[in-house]
C-alpha cells in the first residue's frame, strides 16, 4: 500500500465515488427511473465492450461474433432462472418447456431466499458464460486460422447461424422458439450492476496485465515476431477468443436481466456493430475508454438526446428534430471519430494515466494526437 | 417438393441479383483488400432513390437518375471514408466501412421515417406477369440473369481491354509496384467504386421491381449473401463471384423448397465458414502468400 | 496496480450483500413521485408506441387515433376540476430491447396512465416497468394473452390471439370451405408464431390439415414459399406478418398465380397492404377490430382532421383511409379518460383501481374488462381487399362459433 502512486489513489477514489453514486441513485430514485435504467444498461454494455476490446483491441483478432455469444449467455440465464411456477405461462406453446428447475429457487432452498437467490442468479450468469466459452472453443477450432477480415465475416456468420437455431421451433421446448422468455428475476438496482460489472472488468484488467495479456499484445503488434519470441500463436489466440466470449456470454446474461425479456431477434449483427463502434470511439486498447464511451453512448441515446427525436432539444424546437435524428447525429459523430480521431477518446490510456503528474500526461496526450 | 422448375427459375433470378452486388464486393476487395460493408447499403439507397424518383418523374429520366446518383454516392463514400485511411491499418478501414454502413442506415431511417417505402411505380414491362412452361412469374425474373450475363461480359471486356481496366488489374496484383509504375492509384480505386455502385444500382432496380418495398435494412441480407457469394467464388475474381452468386441463389431456393426455410439464411453462412476453412481461396481465387 | 484492484475487489465483495438488501428496499419505492404531474391542471397520458421498426407504420396510425381523440376532447373533468390532457409520446422502436428504457422515459415524464403498444412483445417488456411503477397501462392492439395475464397493471381493449386465430380458422374452414391451409410466419416474431399456433390448433380441430413454414427476418423473396403452398395443395395461406411482409407476400402470390385466398390478421389492416393488392389477381381476407363506416360521425371527423393536417396524412400512408388500429387508439384514449374520471384523481394508483370498472361504448364496440384485464369481445370484423378500388370491403362479423 505504501508504494501506491498518487494516480492510483485518485483512481481508487474515482471508482469508489462511482460506486457510492450508484448507491445514492438506488436509495433516492424509484427503481424504474430512467437514470437507473441507463446505469444498468451502460454497465452491461461496458462489460461487453471491454470483452470485445480484449479480443479486437488487445489481441488484434477482428471478431464480429459478439451478439451470438451474448445470445447464448442471455438464453442460458433466462432458461435457468425462470421460476418453475411461471414456466407453464412462458412456454405457453410448448407445454411448459423441458427445463423444470430454476437455479435461484434451488439455491434459495439451501441458502435462504436472499443469498440463495443471488447465488443462483450468479451461477446462471457464469453457466451462460461457460456455454459461450465452450461454443467459442468449438467455433474457434476452424475459424481462428483465418486472417483478419475473413475471421470477421466467419464469426458474423456464426452468430447469424446461432440465431436461426434459437428461433427454430423444434428447439422450442428449450428456447421457446421465437417467443419471449420472461418472468426471471433481476439482480437488483444500479449498485448491484456496478459491483458485478466492476468485478468482471477487474478480472479482465488483471488478465491484460499478466503474461497472457502481454502475449496477446505481442500477437496484435506483430504475429510473426511474437511467434519468433516463443508465443504460441494458436494457443493464445484461442485463449483470448474463449475468454472474450465468456465475458460476452456473461454480459448477454446481464443484458437479459436488464431487459426483463429475451428474444433471439434482439441479437442481430447490428448489436455487434454498435458495440464495435463503442470500442472504437473509446479507443482500441483502452478499457477505460470502452467503459466511458458505453456510459456516454447509452446515456445519450436512451435519455439525454431523446429530445432530438421528439421535437424539442435544449429548449429549441425545430421540425428537423423528428424520429431518427438522434441516431443520425450519433452516427455522424462516430464517423468523425473514426476518420479524424482514430485513437478515440482515450487512445490506449487507462484511468490512472489521466491522473499522472502533468508533465507526463501532456506527453501522453501529445502522442494520442 | 414437386415441380423443381419454379424453384430453379426463382433461384436463377435471385442469383442474378446477388451477382450484381457481389461484383462490387469482389472488385473492391481485389484492390483495397477491404470488405466494403457499406456496399449493401448503397444498394438500398439505390432502391430508395428509385422509389422517390419514379414517383415524381417519367421512367426515361428516373432510371438514369438512379444510376448517376448511386455512382456519385459510391464515389463519395470512397473519397470521404476510405481515402483518408489509405495508410492506416486494414482494421481501421473495415471499421470505417462499418461506420459508413451505420451512418447510411441511420440517415435513410431519418429520411424515410423508419418505414418501408413501397415501390408504387415499378418499371413497366419487366414487372408484368408472364407464364413460363406453365408456371406464372414476373418478367423481371427472366430478364435478371440475362442482363447480368451481358453486364458481366461487358465488364470483363472493360477490365481486359481498356487502359483503366489494366490499371485495376495491376493495382490488385501489387499496390506499391503499380504506384511506382505511374498508375494513378486514386483514380483507379475511384473507378472501382464507380463500377461497383453502377452494378449495384442496376441490381437494385431489378431487385425492387421483384420485391417492391424498400426498407432501410433491405440492403443488409442481400449484401451479406452477395459477399458470401464473392468469397465462395474466390474473392477478387469476377467469374467466381458470378458463379458463386448463382450457386447460392439456387441452393437457397431449393432449401426453401425442401421445407427447411428456417435455415435458408443460416445455410449461406454455414457454407461460408466451410469454404473459408476448407478452401479459403474459393472456387476461382488465386493463392495469396503472406509477405513478412 | 494489482494491489489497487485487489482493494477494489475486496471492497466490492463486502458491499455485494448490502447491495442486494439495498436494492430490494429501493424497488419497493414510492409511486407517488410520478403522480405530482397533475399540478397546473394538466394530466399526462403516456403513449407507448412504435414509430419506427417493423411495426412503425401501424404504431403511427394508432397514435393518430389518440391524437385525434385528444383534438376532439382535449380536457377531462377529474374530481370537479377541469384538466388539460397532454399526450406524452415515446417511440419504443418495435423491439423488446428498447421497451424498458422507453417505458422508463414515460414514467420519468410523470404520466397517469399509459396507452399502447401496437405489438405484444414490446408491451410485455414495458409492462415490467409499468408494474414496478404501479402505473396502469391500456393495451390497444397487443393480442398476446401473456400481456395481461402476467402483468397486474396491464389492461387491453382488443381481442386476443386465441380468439383471432380461431375466428380465422373457422372462417377458412366453414365459410371458404377450405380443408388444407398453409401458414407463413416470421422467424423470431412472437406475434406471428402465436397466431399461427392458435390458427393451426383450431383448424386441425375442425378436421383440416395445416403446413407450417417460417421465413427469416429480412426476407424479400416469397416466391418459393408461395410455390410451397401450391405444392402442398393449400386453399389458403395464413400469414399474420407485419405490414411490410404482407405487401411482399401479396406481390409474390400474384406473380406466382396463387389461386386460393390470403388470410391476414389485424396487422394487415393497413392502407399500404390494400393498395399493394390493387390491380392484382389475389384474394385477401383479414380480421380486424373496426370497419370503416362503422361509425359515420367518427369517420367523417377523423377524415377531415387527417386531411387538414399534412403530418397526420403522411403518417397515415398518404390518404384518409381509416385503419382499425386508428379507431382502437381513439377508443383507448376515451377509456383512459373514463378511468381518470372514475378515479377522481390523477394518481396512477387511483386510476389503476378505477380501470377495471370502466364501461365505455367506443366506435369499435362496447369495452369492458374481465378479471384478467382483457376486453370482453366476442366478434371480429372480416374485411376483404377490393382489388379494383384498392379499398377494404366489409364481409361479415365472425364469432368463434
Amino acid at each position: 500500500m505504501k508504494h501506491m502512486k498518487r494516480e492510483h489513489l485518485i483512481t481508487a477514489a474515482v471508482l469508489l465515488a462511482l460506486l457510492v453514486g450508484a448507491f445514492v441513485l438506488d436509495a433516492t430514485l424509484p427503481s424504474y427511473h430512467i437514470a437507473i435504467k441507463v446505469v444498468k444498461k451502460a454497465c452491461v454494455y461496458s462489460l461487453v465492450a471491454v470483452s470485445m476490446n480484449l479480443l479486437n483491441g488487445f489481441t488484434g483478432l477482428f471478431s464480429l461474433g459478439q451478439a451470438g455469444f451474448m445470445l447464448l449467455g442471455a438464453y442460458s440465464y433466462a432458461v435457468l432462472c425462470i421460476p418453475v411456477a411461471k414456466r407453464a405461462g412462458v412456454y405457453q406453446y410448448f407445454d411448459g418447456g423441458i427445463v423444470q428447475f430454476s437455479l435461484p429457487e434451488i439455491f434459495s432452498g439451501i441458502l435462504g431466499d436472499t443469498v440463495g437467490g443471488v447465488v443462483g442468479m450468479l451461477c446462471a450468469l457464469l453457466i451462460g458464460g461457460l456455454i459461450a466459452a465452450l461454443c467459442a472453443y468449438l467455433i474457434g477450432l476452424p475459424v481462428l486460422r483465418l486472417k483478419s477480415d475473413y475471421l470477421a465475416i466467419a464469426t458474423l456468420g456464426f452468430a447469424e447461424i446461432l440465431r436461426a437455431f434459437f428461433q427454430w421451433n423444434a428447439l422450442g421446448p428449450l428456447t421457446n422458439g421465437s417467443n419471449l422468455l420472461k418472468n426471471y428475476p433481476d439482480l437488483g438496482g444500479a449498485a448491484a450492476y456496478v459491483i458485478l460489472v466492476g468485478i468482471f472488468i477487474a478480472i479482465i484488467l488483471l488478465l491484460v496485465n499478466s503474461t497472457y495479456g502481454r502475449a496477446f499484445m505481442a500477437i496484435r503488434d506483430d504475429e510473426v515476431a511474437a511467434e519468433a519470441m516463443g508465443v504460441n500463436l494458436a494457443h493464445h489466440k484461442r485463449l483470448a477468443f474463449i475468454i472474450s466470449s465468456f465475458f460476452a456470454g456473461v454480459g448477454g446474461g446481464m443484458l437479459a436481466m436488464y431487459m426483463g425479456t429475451v428474444q433471439a431477434l434482439s441479437f442481430k449483427s447490428a448489436m455487434t456493430y454498435e458495440i464495435l463502434l463503442i470500442v472504437v470511439m473509446g479507443g482500441i486498447g483502452s478499457i477505460t475508454g470502452s467503459v466511458l464511451t458505453s456510459f456516454l453512448y447509452i446515456a445519450s441515446l436512451e435519455w439525454l438526446l431523446r429530445g432530438l427525436d421528439s421535437g424539442t432539444f435544449l429548449g429549441i424546437s425545430s421540425p428537423i428534430f423528428k424520429n431518427g435524428f438522434r441516431m443520425a447525429i450519433v452516427s455522424v459523430i462516430i464517423m468523425i471519430v473514426v476518420l479524424f480521431f482514430r485513437k478515440g477518446i482515450m487512445g490506449d490510456r487507462e484511468l490512472p494515466d489521466l491522473f499522472k503528474p502533468r508533465r507526463k500526461a501532456a506527453k501522453k496526450g501529445g502522442d494520442a494526437q | 417438393m414437386q415441380g423443381l422448375l419454379p424453384y430453379l427459375i426463382n433461384g436463377v433470378s435471385v442469383g442474378g441479383q446477388y451477382a450484381l452486388i457481389a461484383i462490387g464486393y469482389t472488385l473492391v476487395y481485389g484492390i483495397l483488400r477491404l470488405i466494403n460493408f457499406a456496399h449493401g447499403d448503397v444498394f438500398m439507397v439505390a432502391g430508395l432513390i428509385m422509389v422517390y424518383s419514379s414517383a415524381t418523374m417519367p421512367m426515361y429520366l428516373s432510371i438514369p437518375l438512379v444510376l448517376i446518383l448511386t455512382v456519385v454516392l459510391g464515389f463519395t463514400i470512397e473519397r470521404a471514408a476510405y481515402k483518408p485511411l489509405r495508410t492506416a491499418p486494414r482494421m481501421s478501414l473495415m471499421i470505417s466501412a462499418i461506420g459508413v454502413s451505420y451512418l447510411i442506415q441511420n440517415l435513410a431511417f431519418y429520411f424515410t421515417g423508419g418505414l418501408p417505402q413501397p415501390v408504387t411505380n415499378p418499371i413497366p414491362w419487366i414487372s408484368e406477369n408472364v407464364t413460363v412452361f406453365g408456371e406464372s412469374t414476373k418478367r423481371v425474373t427472366l430478364v435478371t440473369p440475362i442482363l447480368t450475363a451481358l453486364l458481366v461480359v461487358a465488364l470483363v471486356y472493360f477490365i481486359n481491354h481498356t487502359k483503366i481496366g489494366m490499371g485495376m488489374r495491376a493495382v490488385s496484383k501489387d499496390f506499391e509496384t503499380a504506384q511506382l509504375m505511374g498508375i494513378k492509384i486514386n483514380s483507379v480505386i475511384s473507378m472501382t467504386f464507380v463500377v461497383g455502385s453502377f452494378l449495384a444500382a442496376v441490381g437494385a432496380m431489378l431487385y425492387f421491381t421483384n420485391y417492391p418495398s424498400v426498407a432501410i435494412t433491405s440492403g443488409g441480407m442481400p449484401g451479406l449473401k452477395a459477399f458470401v457469394a464473392a468469397v465462395f467464388g474466390g474473392i477478387g475474381s469476377i467469374p467466381g463471384a458470378v458463379v458463386g452468386a448463382f450457386l447460392i441463389g439456387i441452393s437457397e431456393e431449393l432449401i426453401k423448397g425442401l421445407g427447411y426455410s428456417t435455415f435458408s439464411d443460416a445455410f449461406t453462412f454455414a457454407l461460408l465458414i466451410v469454404v473459408l476453412c476448407v478452401r479459403p481461396t474459393g472456387l476461382f481465387g488465386e493463392k495469396v502468400t503472406d509477405k513478412v | 496496480m494489482k494491489k489497487l484492484f485487489a482493494l477494489v475487489l475486496a471492497l466490492a465483495m463486502t458491499l455485494a450483500l448490502v447491495a442486494c438488501g439495498g436494492s430490494s428496499s429501493g424497488s419497493s419505492g414510492n409511486s407517488s413521485e410520478s403522480s405530482s404531474a397533475a399540478a397546473g391542471g394538466t394530466v399526462k397520458i403516456g403513449v407507448f408506441e412504435p414509430q419506427t421498426g417493423d411495426n412503425g407504420a401501424g404504431g403511427k396510425q394508432e397514435i393518430l387515433g389518440m391524437q385525434y381523440a385528444n383534438f376532439v376532447q382535449p380536457t377531462v373533468e377529474i374530481g370537479g376540476q377541469t384538466y388539460n390532457v397532454q399526450l406524452e409520446i415515446v417511440d419504443n422502436r418495435t423491439t423488446a430491447e428498447n421497451g424498458p428504457s422507453a417505458a422508463a422515459e414515460l414514467m420519468n415524464r410523470g404520466v397517469s396512465v399509459v396507452l399502447g403498444s401496437y405489438g405484444s412483445g414490446v408491451s410485455m417488456a414495458g409492462g415490467a416497468v409499468f408494474a414496478e411503477a404501479g402505473v396502469p397501462a391500456i393495451g390497444v392492439t397487443c393480442t398476446n394473452p401473456q400481456v395481461t395475464s402476467d402483468c397486474d397493471v396491464y389492461y387491453r381493449i382488443c381481442f386476443l390471439d386465441p380468439f383471432q386465430g380461431t375466428v380465422l380458422a373457422n372462417y377458412a374452414y366453414n365459410t371458404l370451405g377450405v380443408t388444407n391451409a398453409y401458414t407463413l410466419a416470421m422467424l423470431g416474431s412472437d406475434y406471428d408464431q402465436g397466431l399461427v399456433h392458435y390458427f393451426t390448433e383450431a383448424f386441425q380441430a375442425l378436421g383440416g390439415t395445416v403446413t407450417n413454414e417460417d421465413f427469416p427476418e429480412g426476407s424479400a423473396n416469397f416466391v418459393s414459399y408461395i410455390n410451397n403452398a401450391k405444392a402442398a395443395g393449400a386453399g389458403v395461406i395464413f400469414a399474420p406478418v407485419s405490414t411490410n411482409y404482407a405487401q411482399l407476400i401479396i406481390e409474390a402470390a400474384s406473380a406466382q398465380g396463387f389461386e386460393g385466398a390470403l388470410l391476414g390478421s389485424d396487422t394487415w389492416d393497413n392502407n399500404m397492404v390494400v393498395e399493394s393488392a390493387q390491380g392484382k389477381n389475389v384474394v385477401v381476407d383479414i380480421t380486424t377490430f373496426y370497419q370503416e363506416g362503422g361509425n359515420a360521425a367518427f369517420d367523417e371527423g377523423i377524415k377531415a382532421w387527417i386531411n387538414s393536417n399534412a403530418d397526420a396524412k403522411t403518417n397515415n400512408g398518404g390518404n384518409d383511409m381509416i385503419s382499425a388500429v386508428t379507431a382502437m387508439g381513439y377508443d383507448a384514449y376515451f377509456v383512459a379518460l373514463e378511468a381518470l374520471k372514475a378515479a377522481g384523481s390523477t394518481e396512477p394508483a387511483a386510476v389503476l383501481k378505477a380501470l377495471p370498472g370502466v364501461s365505455y361504448e367506443g366506435v369499435s364496440g362496447l369495452i369492458e374488462f374481465d378479471e384478467i384485464g382483457d376486453a370482453k369481445r366476442d366478434a371480429a370484423y372480416i374485411k376483404a381487399a377490393n382489388t379494383e378500388t384498392g379499398e377494404w370491403d366489409f364481409v361479415t362479423i365472425q364469432g368463434v362459433n
